[in-house]
């Protein structure tokens, strides 16, 4: 069982760190490692989207970058239109919300489920990306951002505060903007869990005829969790077109998909901290393998995915919770107490 | 208005952040070696034009320091992969920028890459050769742009075409940027030679089947097939054009095809028999530079499994005319560097003579069209000192050397 | 008329295109529920054992229809014993382990092989109907499609193989349960499974560029043509590659590629939307 949000030390160490990074490391760190880290935090809160809706909903969803990519678009065109970045910013988690919503309405009142519903998320990303590298041609611009087709969109407003668009922020100051919102996801996501409406949509994951017979909306709730899921990483997205500058079809590519898949696998399906930790990892190790020049860095990542899921079936964060608890109990008998059940269970 | 402020703000930032955090390593840089950056896609979807392009530039650099470096330093390499994936590019650029402190990057390969890399090359202050052929239309005072364009190369397939095949074309060509550029300007050459283009079809990257274009071609019965497919899926049409029996029937230029040094292989000789491009470097070249240059890359990559062409050759050729310019100027600072280049001084490459125009910083070269005849390409003709004009009509940095932009070239 | 005969057969072309390219998939995916996301490196091993052995003198049929569907059989079937057994019942890890594999085939194939090997040309040439040239390899591809449904089949239909194969498919647990080793019969099929995608690979290799990361162009049709068709191997194949690939082609015809493209993957969601198990999970049920 969850226990409340505010009784779980962990949450507060959690939030702490995350307080600790974002002001301690732009004073510590020099330019080009914080520019690095603000990476590792967008794709977080991307990697969150999916440990959400995934490890809290029992959604899967082999198409998420068609969030992550939608949030990106419109963040791109709307600010690129503006010349402000206020208000892209709100639609990029409010377009891909909605239009979660209409596909969660098309797939769980279709009653589809595991498979089927991973393939069709897959396919919807496979449209976007296919339509989207279509829009090479001058006669594809919506205001005046040019779509760019599979060279993207160039020149895309940095972040500015808001109300204010001449005041720019520096990467510093982005990656301080960007924990923030990276924090406040984390934190809104460990209490939207814990309400009544997260217990819920557990207890759908868990079994989804059970709860349809104790008298809860199933279907309702899935289009809810899957809609917020994608207002999140839209809201990836966006931080993501911002911080790079440009954004292409590649945001929307199945890759980009898959890996938030893999992150999320690494780190453990249902917790939160472990999506961040599989992103971070998998990422650094992407990063530092480009910069090898002896062996094939993709023969190398793929054989790191597989062994991952051959000796880590649950995660990384699981499998040490676990540990954790087991070398605990083992101190615990070496200590001569008695264990109280109660321990074991948790 | 606005993008010039932000970015004078983020350069007088970074750049102080930079300085107070980066300074022993500057200093240090600058007793040491100078760096030089190349970043090409060594895996993914693009490694096979990649990896010669590493190579070669891997052998201008040990040329230059076995003639005793530049500036009595040694010239260090520092190569990153970015695995054909746009993130990683930016990720590296900002990487040999800020971190690696390099005096000058070789690299990019699709115009996607380099308008990834561009802006942060710009905004750092890092001199940037990009050595690729693509649509024309660069135009930044940080860049100098070696590849050929669409006026150099277009410009002169299709009046050979014409006048060999006939005056009807049908235009195949790739679904993004520099497709439907080049596919522009084929129209205007084709119609500036008194033809006609019968249709234009767009090809998303990664289709492979092609029998129902191939019929429609047959229906529309053009006089010959100007194609600017792009990519290894592409490669299909080639071989299933031959398959249908066509290649007797209706001849094909390519403006890409062998860009890459290993499409020509890939094909076999048959498929690719008869199949026509222009390019700003073949093998074929003769003279004594280039006899000299294939005998080097002979020596130092006896498995290579590849051709040298026109973007292997001209990654070679940026390295030669930097370390020249360097050289020349004693320093490795930009602006001394880009007045030495701009100087109309000819440089004797492989490839020819190549200048470099004031105005675009683009190559003013020598330009073949050459016929594939057993995986070989043959030079048919060759047309010397040929100008980018296209992206002179958009692009002058003498006037304007502000100027921060990838122009498309309307037509 | 010309015309029609000849966009007529590039439609039917492209339904056994597809035909070639879900089989085996589908008979891994049907009857084992593990998701081989390898399925286009497969393919892409079943090209390079063309080009390479034809390269070395070995006859171009005997490397399509022999050599190739062999080498990946065996491929497979090492796959199976080393990663697979330990996935089953697993969907989601088989699937990211086998996107690792896919990535390690890749990068493999590329230190060993390089990046461009000479591919071999298309066999027998064209021939004309009307005004018209095609090449006579599309029957090759029809004839291929047609012959490796009807083997399926007959093996599942009329063998001990088959049917042993059939109640595995069916309930795998009461299969154990009255002595049949499940264990072999998931190798076994795995093994076959990746020697007919093995097949269309070979088939294929003469038709496009084979290099190493061509696989990724064909995942995503392959899926969702075994997807669409739901759990029965046959029938769904079949009726998921004719609507599919014949809507897609027609598009083709009519506009180009790229709505083809599109109109197959929203055709594909249209019907999962109407079949959420797929065609066969509605209709044909009983079918093979």
């Amino acid at each position: 069982m969850e226990k409340p949000v505010t009784r779980d030390p962990g949450f507060y160490v959690m939030v702490a760190i995350g307080l600790a990074v974002m002001f301690i490391a732009p004073v510590m760190l020099d330019l080009f490692t914080i520019m690095q880290i603000t990476q590792y935090v967008v794709l977080s809160v991307f990697a969150l989207s999916l440990g959400y809706i995934w490890g809290f909903g029992g959604i899967l969803s082999f198409g998420q970058a068609a969030f992550f990519g939608l949030g990106a678009y419109t963040f791109a065109v709307a600010s690129i239109n503006m010349g402000s970045t206020t208000i892209p910013m709100v639609l990029a988690f409010v377009i891909p919300t909605l239009f979660g919503a209409a596909l969660g309405y098309f797939m769980f009142y279709g009653r589809l489920s595991d498979v089927y519903l991973g393939v069709v998320t897959l396919v919807v990303a496979l449209i976007f990306w296919k339509l989207i590298n279509h829009t090479a041609g001058p006669e594809y611009s919506i205001g005046s951002a040019r779509l760019g087709g599979f060279n993207g969109i160039p020149s895309i407003p940095t972040l500015h505060v808001p109300g204010d668009p001449s005041a720019w922020l520096d990467p510093g100051q982005m990656f301080q903007v960007f924990m923030g919102f990276l924090l406040v996801i984390y934190v809104a996501l460990r209490f939207l869990i814990a309400s009544d409406f997260g217990r819920v949509s557990i207890s759908i994951r868990e079994n989804e005829t059970r709860s349809s017979l104790l008298g809860y909306d199933v279907r309702k709730h899935k289009v809810i969790v899957f809609a917020i899921g994608g207002g999140i990483a839209g809201i990836a997205g966006a931080m993501w077109a911002t911080y790079q500058a440009f954004i292409d079809p590649n945001s929307v590519s199945m890759e980009m998909s898959a890996k938030a898949l893999v992150w999320v696998m690494a780190g453990g399906v249902g917790t939160l901290v472990g999506p961040i930790i599989g992103c971070i990892l998998l990422q650094w190790l992407t990063l530092q393998l480009g910069t090898v020049d002896v062996v094939n860095s993709i023969a190398v990542l793929g054989a790191i995915m597989m062994v991952l899921v051959l000796a880590l079936p649950k995660g990384i964060v699981p499998t040490a919770r676990s540990l954790l608890l087991g070398g605990y109990i083992l101190w615990k008998r070496n200590q001569g107490q008695a264990i109280s059940g109660k321990v074991v269970k948790e | 208005m606005t993008i010039l402020s932000r970015r004078k703000f983020l350069h007088t930032s970074t750049a102080a952040a930079a300085a107070t955090l980066a300074s022993p390593i500057i200093a240090r840089a600058q007793s040491d070696t100078i760096k030089v950056g190349g970043l090409h896609d060594l895996s993914g979807a693009l490694d096979a034009v990649g990896v010669p392009m590493n190579q070669v530039f891997q052998m201008a650099i040990k040329e230059i320091n076995e003639a005793g470096g530049l500036l009595g330093r040694e010239v260090e390499a520092v190569i990153y992969d970015p695995q054909s994936n746009m993130s990683l590019y930016s990720q590296y650029a900002t990487q040999m920028a800020l971190r690696d402190q390099v005096d000058v990057v070789m690299g990019g390969i699709t115009s996607a890459s380099r308008e990834t890399i561009r802006p942060i090359f710009h905004r750092y202050d890092t001199f940037y050769f990009y050595n690729t052929q693509y649509e024309g239309g660069v135009c930044d005072r940080n860049e100098i742009t070696l590849g050929t364009t669409p006026a150099q190369t277009v410009a002169r397939l299709i009046p050979y075409g014409m006048n060999l095949y006939g005056k009807k074309v049908y235009t195949i060509a790739a679904d993004y940027n520099y497709g439907h550029i080049t596919a522009a300007w084929v129209k205007r050459y084709v119609e500036e030679n008194g033809g006609e283009v019968i249709e234009t079809e767009f090809f998303p990257l990664d289709v492979a089947q092609f029998g129902s274009t191939i019929s429609k071609i047959q229906g529309a019965a053009p006089d010959f097939v100007l194609s600017a497919l792009v990519g290894t899926s592409h490669l299909g049409f080639y071989r299933q054009w031959a398959a249908a029996g066509m290649k007797s029937e209706i001849p094909v230029m390519s403006t890409v095809l062998g860009a890459g040094g290993s499409d020509q292989l890939i094909l076999t000789a048959e498929e690719g028999n008869g199949i026509t491009a222009s390019f700003g470097y073949f093998e074929e070249i003769d003279n004594p530079t280039n006899k000299a240059f294939l005998e080097r890359v002979a020596q130092e990559y006896p498995d290579k499994d590849w051709v040298m062409s026109e973007i292997s050759e001209v990654t070679y050729e940026g390295m030669m005319i930097w370390a020249d310019a360097v050289r020349e100027a004693g320093t490795t600072e930009r602006d001394p560097l880009l007045e030495v280049l701009t100087s109309g001084k000819a440089y004797d490459l492989p490839a020819g003579k190549v200048k470099i125009d004031p105005k675009t910083q683009h190559a003013i070269r020598d330009v073949y069209i050459a016929e594939l005849q057993d995986q070989v390409f043959n030079i048919k003709e060759s047309f010397p000192d040929s100008p980018p004009t296209d992206t002179q009509m958009v692009c002058d940095l003498v006037e304007n050397p502000d100027s921060n932009q990838h122009f498309e070239i309307s037509l | 008329m010309d015309y029609t005969i000849v966009v007529a057969l590039e439609m039917v072309r492209a339904v056994a295109w597809l035909v070639l390219l879900a089989s085996g998939l589908a008979i891994i995916f049907g009857m084992m529920r593990i998701i081989n996301f390898a399925h286009g490196e497969f393919l892409m091993l079943g090209g390079y054992t063309v080009v390479i052995s034809t390269g070395h003198g070995v006859n171009e049929w005997i490397a399509m229809l022999v050599l190739a569907p062999i080498v990946v059989g065996i491929f497979g079937v090492l796959v199976e014993r080393l990663v697979i057994q330990r996935l089953y019942g697993r969907i989601l890890d088989s699937l990211l382990a086998t996107w690792g594999l896919s990535m390690l085939m890749i990068g493999g194939v590329t230190m060993i092989f390089g990046n461009s090997v000479t591919g071999v040309a298309t066999p027998l040439g064209g021939m004309s109907i009307g005004a018209y040239q095609v090449p006579r390899y599309n029957f090759v591809l029809i004839f291929a499609a047609i012959a490796l449904l009807l083997a399926i089949w007959a093996v599942l239909k009329f063998t001990k193989a088959g049917l042993i194969a059939r109640a595995t498919m069916q309930n795998p647990d009461m299969s154990e349960a009255l002595g049949i080793p499940t264990r072999w019969v998931y190798m076994a099929t795995f093994g076959i499974g990746s020697a007919i995608t093995g097949f269309a690979g070979a088939l294929l290799a003469p038709l496009t560029g084979v290099v190493p990361t061509m696989g990724v162009n064909f995942i995503a049709q392959s899926f969702i043509t075994v997807i669409t068709g739901g759990a029965s191997v046959i029938t769904g194949t079949l009726s998921a590659a004719t609507l599919l690939g014949s809507i897609s082609q027609g598009m083709t015809f009519l506009t180009g590629p790229v709505y083809g493209d599109a109109a197959l993957l929203l055709a594909a969601l249209v019907l999962l939307r109407l079949l959420p198990q797929g065609i066969t999970g509605r209709i044909f049920k009983k079918s093979l």
